[in-house]
């Protein structure tokens, strides 16, 4: 699977600069002026509202198995998920996700 | 040495120690997105620029799936940028702490503004009264210094050595499980879960939309059921 260089090299730079210029925002541009408490609402739920949405497909329909449906990386996306919320731990969270992927992948086969 | 050096020395070393456990959660996911970018078929440099120049993990990989996906360059560029959008929250949040940095201070701590370092500052500077504006900027390019080594040595290790690992090791889903770690744990009130819920019911429901704007508008959507549960929440509070 190859991507367009000229094409990353257009979402490097527009990333790098755009991300710069968020975090920078407030703090070097407005100086004291105060965010809005809606707005603050919405922005508290921004990665909340994109990430999940993103990997959905990823799981159901990865592209390494043809889009079909894989049971192993399903119950393995499940299995982290379930860790993640109860241990609210990323380190937990990977582990527990690669280590059921293996273990099925090993079983299935 | 004055006793206010002393303060400005021990903030740096601080933050530095402050936000050495992250690194241990930072180097895995360095190393898969160096693995994941070399996947896609990114050149070792466009990987390292990449990494050194946007230093945000979620929208890294968020550019990754897109690119993979053959969205428009415009698309993918406005969907990662919308999963950095909480950061301009987090520079508001620390005008109060660092509004009176120099100019030169303030570019470097944008450039270093990050969950992890502002998830630090954002704690500590409300309990310590003494410390003065360079202390904070100190302690702030402290726990940045910390982690960012890490982040960009793995990367590195990763897009060098990725191609080398065999495909029994489904690499592919590397960055799905990097997400989840990301989510799971941010998970920790009633509408963040609702929010997350809507994402995934209206992105699936959308993804028949062309150049991934159903994710786009499945975002708004979560965003809007986010807010408005919140809102919901606090009315029945009172």
């Amino acid at each position: 699977m190859t991507v367009d260089p000229t094409q990353i090299w257009i979402v490097i730079v527009g990333l790098a600069i755009g991300t710069f210029f968020i975090r920078w925002s407030f703090l070097g541009l407005l100086g004291d002026r105060e965010l809005p408490e809606w707005a603050l609402r919405h922005l508290r739920y921004t990665a909340v509202a994109i990430l999940p949405g993103l990997i959905a497909p990823l799981i159901l329909w990865p592209s390494a198995t043809g889009g079909n449906t894989d049971p192993a990386r399903l119950i393995a996306a499940i299995v982290a998920f379930g860790v993640g919320t109860w241990r609210k731990s990323a380190i937990a969270t990977i582990f527990s996700g690669l280590i059921t992927l293996y273990a099925l992948q090993y079983l299935l086969a | 040495m004055t006793s206010k050096q002393t303060i400005s020395k021990s903030a740096f070393w601080a933050g530095y120690r402050d936000c050495a456990p992250f690194i241990l959660v930072a180097a895995p996911f360095a190393m898969l997105f160096g693995v994941a970018a070399t996947e896609l078929g990114m050149s070792l440099v466009q990987t390292m620029t990449m990494t050194v120049m946007v230093i945000a993990g979620a929208a890294q990989f968020t550019a990754l799936i897109l690119l993979q996906d053959h969205a428009p360059t415009l698309i993918v560029i406005i969907t990662a940028l919308a999963v950095n959008l909480r950061m301009a929250m987090y520079a508001a949040a620390l005008v109060p702490y660092l509004g009176k940095a120099s100019p030169g201070m303030k570019l470097l701590v944008a450039y270093f503004n990050m969950d992890q370092t502002f998830g630090l500052a954002s704690t500590r500077y409300p309990v310590e009264p003494d410390w003065s504006v360079r202390d904070r900027f100190l302690y702030f390019v402290g726990a940045a210094l910390s982690i960012t080594p890490f982040w960009v040595t793995f990367s590195f290790i990763g897009a060098a050595f990725g191609a080398a690992i065999p495909p029994e090791f489904s690499l592919d889903f590397a960055m799905p499980i990097c997400f989840i770690a990301i989510i799971a744990p941010a998970l920790r009130s009633l509408p963040h879960i609702l929010a997350a819920g809507a994402s995934v019911i209206c992105a699936l429901a959308f993804s028949w939309i062309p150049f991934s704007l159903g994710l786009i508008i499945a975002a708004i959507i979560a965003m809007l059921v986010g807010a408005q549960a919140e809102l919901w929440m606090e009315k029945r509070k009172k």
